[in-house]
């Protein structure tokens, strides 16, 4: 009945339309995104394959013998080849030990924003969907609790926890418990962020036509508005990531974090802290450096995230 | 597929949709806590409304296309919308068919939802973008017959894909991937995927250039013959009511100035406003027949002027006019006019 | 000569995906009082040629070729500095949507002060005076009032009206109004357009007015051109034009309109949809959509033909043209 001649071209395979993409363009020209991306590829891949990278296993008393505590890096004076980081205290090896930090630090931070993700975006959704008093006694919520900080809720729960119940239940429990505290410590960044895009995209019609189908709340908010708000998903996620390892870190070094037999990246600097003045400096500097490095391209990975999804900076 | 709700034999001018004394606020004072003022020492809730629909009375007949004009702020999209159930009404009721459907639950309206259906003004924000033109065309169709097998939805959307001029096999293409004129057939093609009988269109082609105003046009004047379809179209542009409107509503400040058939209205315009709005049309003879300026502006929504809104621009208007609101009156050539000019025949 | 002379104009945008022309081969004249529509669809380069003339193109379009002389001075050519001295002095432009041109936290008389004092040395009292005087010209109501108000408490009329006397406070000679009613109320419109009229006779202004509103063109413009796809297919007188349309594109969009067709009945529609600036079929842009294609259409790029006070590039009229020639030559030699 209506003629056919708007005639749109072979569709390009899905990796052409990847080359053809804004993201794809704007990361093979930025060299910090490059960087960035290979510098946290690599920090994954040493957190995976942690116990087969690793020379020796720092979880194992068997192989740990205090008689090598405090060993230089093998290029200092004094060092051994079979520990090139040197060791620790007590006597485990260094590389080892990092290995295995970065992937108990790495495993908290994504865990923890997991949680943040799955309350705050449910909650965000609701309130930025439902409107009215939903909205305000949800947000309302929302600003008590970012009024007290994290770092507050943090050390009160963990220390009453460990009053209560006990320091060996809690060195058992350390991990989800800094898990599930800086989880729900951080929610509202991601309602907040999740509203504002929400009440954006609810204005849109496609919203109004899903309503006129006569689908349910719930299913045009997760399968309609949900998706299109990934965009800023992505970009603070990858932000809040680095926030909940620097969260882990200070609460580690703070002493109320992972133990010392289960040493993270913040509790293996704070064990050092002792003995850097005995000269001993390698075994808080030098997982210092990988904290920062990890945070640092973390951040810089979201920067660029958030250059290239922001729909201010580019139309298109 | 299965209809759920019976339906009764119709005879040519029967009812479909009634509208009556429609009534429509929208709050613009915030939240409760920003509503709260001191006045003279007292704590007292103050609300502000912008007054979007006030007393609207409409039927729109099966068959017909019922076109609404007016400019914008006039309440016309707020009128589609609340027929629609997107908004619900702050007075006054809209049934289809008899039944009262205003106050009904999600859960209830659904058998109306497959009979009404909607179809909007902007193509580029009308279809979800990380949907595919196939999951967009397949979700009214599952949603109302939940037993259809995959087979069954699927040659659902190979017809309605078909009959809006749109090549089945891009189905799998994102919307981005279409011009604006392809996209608002898909989203005609949403609105026919449930087989309705009444479509709201609101704006349906302002936002498309003139060849491809008239493609849309022609497609949607297709799909009334086909179908049997009812429409309530929304517009601000006067040559597209006229060619396309079995009725007119011209609708001034949320209140309805006359109801005429398009074959009389256009030739002799009753109400000062209508003409007025007609004589503006752009048109392509030569010279220029001089068009009746009015004065002033539109006024605010939010505080009406009293008695009939148009008295502060009008050319007729008296003393009367500022007092009272003019109600409908019929008028010899088969229209409705709200007029105190009118009905006393001063014009 | 001309006060505005376009020659060979060519405008490219450099995009990732490689350089596309978005203009090609405009060549107009403009002259004193002179009023002057330009047609055509979202995509057909209308508006891009309205930013071109006043060298505003921003980055990643650039004037590729041609030159634009007004009053013999190419602006294609000139320093940022000399644009500057022209630029709403003695060009002005008039966008659609006038909160591009206003400040929202500048009052009005702030804008028009401040505007005639970058071009001119006076008085702060001269500037309020004539800004004043350019209000009561645009028939705003208590201008006095308004001078001190800011531009969102003003509606969308009165905004386009004060944008208009911006325009007119330099006293240009040329005016670039860009889709200035789109936004507006038909009854609004009007007005404006009225205004406009009125205004460009009364000071002699030469006036460009870029639409998709045929009905528009026909009733402000003396000259117009139909642009397709980055050329201009189609110029000449817009009576001629309007009444008489050679190009078939030109007589499909005159044809879709509604006041064309029998109410009820189906509208002349042009099918198919103009293409993309990177995907301009080869010869005539408008082969794909043209009811009278030829096998010479889809290669060839179709030169201007005369056809009254017309110039039409079509392949078709050309051949019109030529037959009518030829039928004529054999009548005389009979």
């Amino acid at each position: 009945m209506t003629e056919q001649v708007d005639i749109l071209e072979a569709r390009p395979s899905a990796w052409q339309r990847l080359r053809d993409s804004h993201l794809w363009h704007s990361f093979v020209t930025d060299r910090v995104a490059q960087l960035s991306l290979l510098v946290f590829v690599a920090f994954a891949l040493m957190a995976l394959l942690a116990p087969l990278l690793a020379p020796f296993n720092p979880y194992d008393p068997a192989q740990i013998d205090i008689l090598n505590s405090e060993l230089p890096p093998s290029w200092e004076e004094g060092g051994d080849p079979a520990f090139w980081l040197g060791t620790d205290a007590q006597g485990r090896d260094l590389w080892s030990t990092i290995l295995y930090g970065t992937r108990i630090s790495l495993t908290i931070g994504l865990c923890a924003v997991a949680l943040q993700a799955a309350l705050g975006i449910v909650i965000g959704l609701l309130a930025g969907y439902f409107g009215g008093r939903i909205d305000s006694l949800l947000m309302r919520f929302a600003d008590v609790q970012l009024s007290f900080s994290t770092m507050m809720v943090a050390i009160v729960v963990l220390a009453v926890f460990q009053a209560t119940f006990g320091t060996e239940l809690y060195q058992r429990l350390a991990m989800l418990m800094l898990i599930l505290v800086i989880g729900i410590a951080e929610w509202p960044q991601y309602a907040r962020t999740i509203r504002a895009s929400v009440l954006a995209e609810k204005r849109k019609e496609y919203v109004d036509a899903a309503r006129v189908i006569g689908l349910r709340p719930a299913r045009i908010m997760f399968r309609h508005i949900l998706p299109n708000t990934l965009s800023p998903i992505l970009v603070i996620s990858t932000v809040q990531v680095a926030n909940a390892i620097i969260s882990e870190a200070s609460l580690s070094f703070l002493g109320l974090g992972m133990p010392v037999s289960q040493p993270s990246l913040g509790s293996l600097i704070s064990s050092g802290f002792e003995y850097i003045f005995s000269g001993a400096w390698w075994i808080t500097v030098i997982p210092g450096g990988v904290l920062i490095a990890l945070v640092l391209v973390m951040n810089l990975l979201g920067d660029w995230l958030r250059d290239v999804l922001n729909p201010k900076l580019y139309k298109g | 597929m299965t209809t759920t709700v019976p339906t009764t034999v119709t005879t040519a001018a029967e009812s479909l949709v009634q509208i009556e004394n429609l009534y429509k606020r929208f709050s613009i004072s915030g939240d409760f806590l920003e509503q709260l003022k001191l006045r003279g020492g007292k704590l007292v809730r103050e609300q502000e409304h912008v007054h979007a629909i006030n007393g609207v009375t409409l039927d729109v007949r099966k068959g017909e296309a019922l076109c609404v004009v007016g400019e914008s702020g006039c309440g016309k999209s707020t009128v589609a919308r609340t027929v629609m159930g997107l908004l619900s009404p702050s007075g006054g009721s809209i049934g289809y068919q008899g039944k009262r459907i205003d106050n009904l639950s999600d859960r209830q309206l659904i058998p109306y939802r497959r009979k009404m259906q909607m179809i909007f003004q902007n193509p580029y924000a009308s279809l979800n973008p990380r949907m595919t033109i196939a999951q967009t065309l397949e979700e009214p169709v599952r949603f109302h017959n939940p037993k259809a097998s995959a087979a069954e939805v699927r040659d659902k959307v190979y017809e309605v894909m078909q009959s809006v001029g749109i090549d089945p096999s891009w189905g799998k293409r994102y919307a981005h991937e279409f011009s604006g004129g392809q996209r608002q057939r898909i989203s005609i093609a949403r609105a026919l995927a449930v087989d309705p009988e009444f479509i709201v269109a609101d704006e349906p082609i302002s936002a498309l250039d003139v060849s491809i105003q008239a493609q849309v046009l022609n497609l949607m004047m297709d799909a009334q013959e086909k179908r049997n379809l009812t429409y309530l179209f929304i517009t601000h542009d006067l040559a597209v009511v006229e060619h396309f409107g079995t009725r007119v509503a011209v609708m001034y400040l949320g209140s309805l100035c006359e109801l005429a058939p398009t074959k009389t209205l256009f030739p002799s315009p009753r109400h000062p406003y209508t003409q007025a709005l007609l004589s503006a049309i752009p048109r392509l003879e030569t010279g220029r027949p001089g068009h009746i300026k009015l004065k002033g502006e539109v006024p605010t929504p939010v505080n009406l002027p009293s008695g009939c809104v148009f008295h502060g621009r009008c050319p007729h208007a008296d003393e009367r006019c500022k007092r009272e609101i003019p109600q409908l009156i019929a008028t010899d050539e088969g229209g409705q006019v709200a007029c105190h000019a009118v009905e006393e025949g001063r014009i | 000569m001309a006060l505005l002379e376009v020659n060979n104009l060519e405008v490219r945008f450099g995009l990732r995906s490689g350089e596309v022309s978005a203009l090609r081969d405009i060549n107009f004249t403009l002259e004193r009082g002179e009023r002057l529509g330009i047609v055509g669809e979202s995509g057909a380069g209308k508006s891009v040629l309205g930013f071109s003339i006043l060298n505003l193109l921003s980055r990643p379009g650039y004037i590729a070729g041609g030159e634009i002389l007004f009053e013999g001075r190419n602006l294609a050519a000139m320093s940022a500095r000399e644009l500057r001295s022209i630029r709403g002095n003695r060009i002005s432009m008039i966008f659609q949507d006038p909160m591009m041109t206003l400040n929202p936290v500048l009052t009005i008389g702030q804008q028009m002060v401040e505007c005639l004092r970058a071009h001119r040395k006076i008085s702060q009292q001269d500037a309020k005076r004539i800004a004043l005087q350019k209000l009561k010209q645009v028939y705003i109501p208590s201008p006095e009032k308004r001078f001190d108000q800011y531009p969102h408490e003003l509606s969308g009329g009165m905004r386009q009206r004060i944008v208009i006397a911006i325009g007119l406070l330099m006293d240009p000679d040329i005016i670039i109004a860009d889709e200035p009613t789109t936004a507006l109320d038909v009854t609004i419109q009007a007005e404006i357009m009225d205004l406009m009229l009125e205004l460009c006779e009364r000071n002699n202004v030469a006036l460009i007015l870029i639409t998709h509103d045929l009905g528009v063109v026909s009733q402000v413009t003396k000259q117009a051109m139909v642009m397709y796809a980055g050329r201009i297919i189609e110029q000449g007188p817009t009576r001629e034009i309007i009444n008489d349309a050679q190009h078939p594109y030109t007589q499909g969009l005159m044809n879709a309109l509604p006041q064309m067709a029998i109410p009820g009945q189906r509208l002349n529609q042009i099918r198919g949809s103009m293409p993309p600036l990177q995907k301009i079929p080869a010869g005539c842009a408008f082969n794909p959509r043209c009811e009278y294609v030829m096998e010479v259409c889809r290669s060839q790029l179709p030169e201007f033909t005369s056809s009254g006070g017309c110039r039409v590039a079509c392949h078709l009229v050309a051949k019109m043209k030529l037959e009518e020639a030829a039928a004529q030559r054999v009548e005389e030699a009979n």
